[in-house]
């Protein structure tokens, strides 16, 4: 592919991952005015969770075999993996503690 | 696998990642609902990993495997702190969020500066300066929150100055870099003024800000995944990124509008700074009664709410607190429980905390719609809230916290402040309430005092 050609595939892939950011972020507002705010606590280690989906950009850094990447880029991709993994752990398990503790009365009156 | 397959299979993994976390977020709505969004959002996330291992320049799997074993033992305790240390280990999470932004930014930069367009120069930027200060600022709120580092605001002169130069310096370079990507050596200083200036824009803000400054970190990392996304071109990225992003917008707004600011205000005006404005300490008149006296009085009452403040977590209250609606509701009496937006660490972090000592959720009411119900109510307890009870917010123009949404405590038919002594709280603000006609102060340890109280209802039951 010639530079040119390149430099307007970035750019129309560009665009369309806006047009994803905006559409998303839409549905987020949408969605999250929705949550009762008893549960914000939860929500935000949910979403925190959620965004540390990061992972898969930070895997495909750490994995990276020889030719794309190096011992250097290894390392930076690792770590990111590793801060991501905590993420994911604490964060949804977190959530989870926090939901099972919400509960309504057991018996008397409604 | 053929690539064309798996390329399927990556891409439909994907796909199933997005849908599953918008599912996971809208069943986050009701509490019967939200744990099924815990599960949603876990299958997603497993979804994801999975089509990402397959991928074909996945070629290492060492490095990645013992990063994500370490990643799971360093998260196994942080899912297992005191639910008080829920908004620092947040602020934390925050931080790794935007270390792995950060870092995936600077080795994509590291490998492949000499080829890079403009188009995904800007998203690099973007993802490593966004990634930096984050990481930093989430930091420095986490010390601040862990009170290892300073909770008043720390001031200099021309604070606010230095920090935009800062913040201008860093974009200039950034700028620089998007036009000649082969600077090499201007990357490295574009991410240290970005680290430097996230420690400077927290440092002045002060410990009651928190709730705010938590979820703006929030949206800044949820901003700093959605670059990653635009960096690697990678719409699951994109979306997860964007709803942790409106996610904490959202949160940010309901706590500036719970406190009465501004954005600006809470980054730059350095609240809570001015706390020797208690200065009229002329000796006004008050009430004070003794456990009895609150008891009888609370078992004769139709409704009681109680407003707790982060005070009572401090006191270890909640489960005395607890016991107390207990024995109340028991004796007929109607128990709730009126909850500010920043009544804890972080947004919702009461109904937590609360949650936590058993108080069944239904009990727990909203500031908006517990207010209309305030001059029906007999008694309104204050338990280690202090500001957000405070009238003059609503009518003392010279107030620090004038104009602040507060519970309408005073509309009750009386109150009783559970407080150790007549002592201005954090803020440093009088409170108007304490010397009404209807206020009783019942000086001790929040929990002490619970226990007593709890201890005369017994007693006088039989």
């Amino acid at each position: 592919m010639n530079p040119l050609a390149a430099e307007t595939a970035t750019t129309s892939s560009m665009v369309s991952n806006l047009y994803v950011f905006l559409l998303a972020t839409f549905i987020g507002l949408e969605v999250i005015r929705r949550v009762s705010p008893l549960l914000h606590t939860p929500l935000m280690s949910l979403t925190n969770a959620i965004s540390a989906i990061a992972v898969v950009g930070a895997i495909s850094i750490a994995g990276m075999g020889p030719g794309h990447g190096d011992r250097f880029s290894m390392w930076l991709g690792a770590i990111a993996v590793f801060a991501s993994m905590t993420n994911i752990v604490s964060g949804y398990l977190i959530t989870d503690r926090m939901l099972k503790m919400f509960k309504k009365r057991e018996g008397g009156r409604p | 696998m053929s690539p064309s397959l798996n390329a399927l299979f990556i891409n439909g993994s994907y796909l199933l990642a997005s849908v599953l976390f918008i599912l996971a977020l809208k069943w986050m709505s009701a509490p019967i609902t939200a744990r099924r969004g815990v599960a949603a959002g876990v299958a997603g996330m497993a979804a994801a990993i999975g089509g990402t291992l397959i991928q074909p320049d996945v070629e290492y799997y060492r490095p990645i495997l013992i990063a994500m074993v370490a990643g799971t033992a360093v998260g196994l305790p942080l899912s297992m702190v005191a639910l008080t240390a829920v908004p620092q280990r947040t602020a934390l999470s925050h931080a790794f969020g935007a270390l792995a932004a950060a870092l995936v930014g600077s080795a994509k930069y590291y490998l492949h500066h000499d080829t890079l367009d403009a188009v995904t120069m800007t998203a690099i930027i973007f993802e490593v300066l966004l990634g930096s200060l984050t990481f930093t600022g989430s930091l420095m709120a986490c010390g601040k929150l862990m009170e290892i580092i300073p909770t008043r605001p720390i001031t200099y002169r021309n604070q606010n100055v230095i920090n935009l130069g800062l913040l201008t310096l860093a974009v200039v370079i950034g700028i620089v870099l998007i036009i000649n990507p082969s600077l090499w050596w201007l990357f490295p200083v574009m991410l240290l003024l970005g680290l430097i200036f996230g420690v400077l824009l927290i440092i002045p803000i002060g410990g009651a800000d928190m709730p705010t400054v938590i979820s703006l970190l929030n949206s800044y990392a949820g901003l700093a995944a959605v670059a990653m996304g635009f960096v690697l071109d990678n719409k699951v990225l994109i979306i997860a990124g964007a709803l942790d992003g409106s996610s904490g917008f959202i949160l940010s707004v309901i706590m500036c509008k719970a406190m009465n600011r501004s954005f600006t205000n809470v980054l730059f005006g350095a609240f809570g700074q001015i706390q020797t404005a208690a200065a009229a300490t002329e000796q006004k008149a008050y009430r004070s009664a003794s456990p009895e006296e609150a008891a009888s009085i609370l078992e004769a009452a139709r409704s009681v709410v109680i407003v707790p403040g982060y005070g009572m977590a401090v006191a270890q209250a909640q489960h005395k607190v607890r016991e107390l609606h207990d024995a109340l509701t028991k004796k007929g009496v109607d128990v709730k429980f009126a909850i500010h937006p920043v009544a804890g660490r972080m947004p919702g972090h009461m109904n937590v905390l609360l949650a936590e000592a058993d108080i069944p959720y239904d009990k727990l009411v909203e500031m908006d719609d517990i207010n209309p119900e305030m001059p029906q109510t007999d008694v309104a307890l204050i338990i280690g809230a202090n500001d957000v009870t405070n009238p003059s917010a609503r009518h003392d123009k010279s107030s620090p916290i004038f104009g602040m949404p507060i519970i309408d405590v005073d509309k009750a038919h009386s109150v009783m402040v559970i407080k150790r002594s007549m002592n201005p709280g954090f803020a440093g603000i009088d409170n108007e309430l304490y010397y009404l006609d209807k206020t009783m102060m019942l000086f001790g340890d929040a929990k002490g005092f619970v226990a007593d109280i709890v201890k005369e209802l017994a007693h006088g039951g039989h």
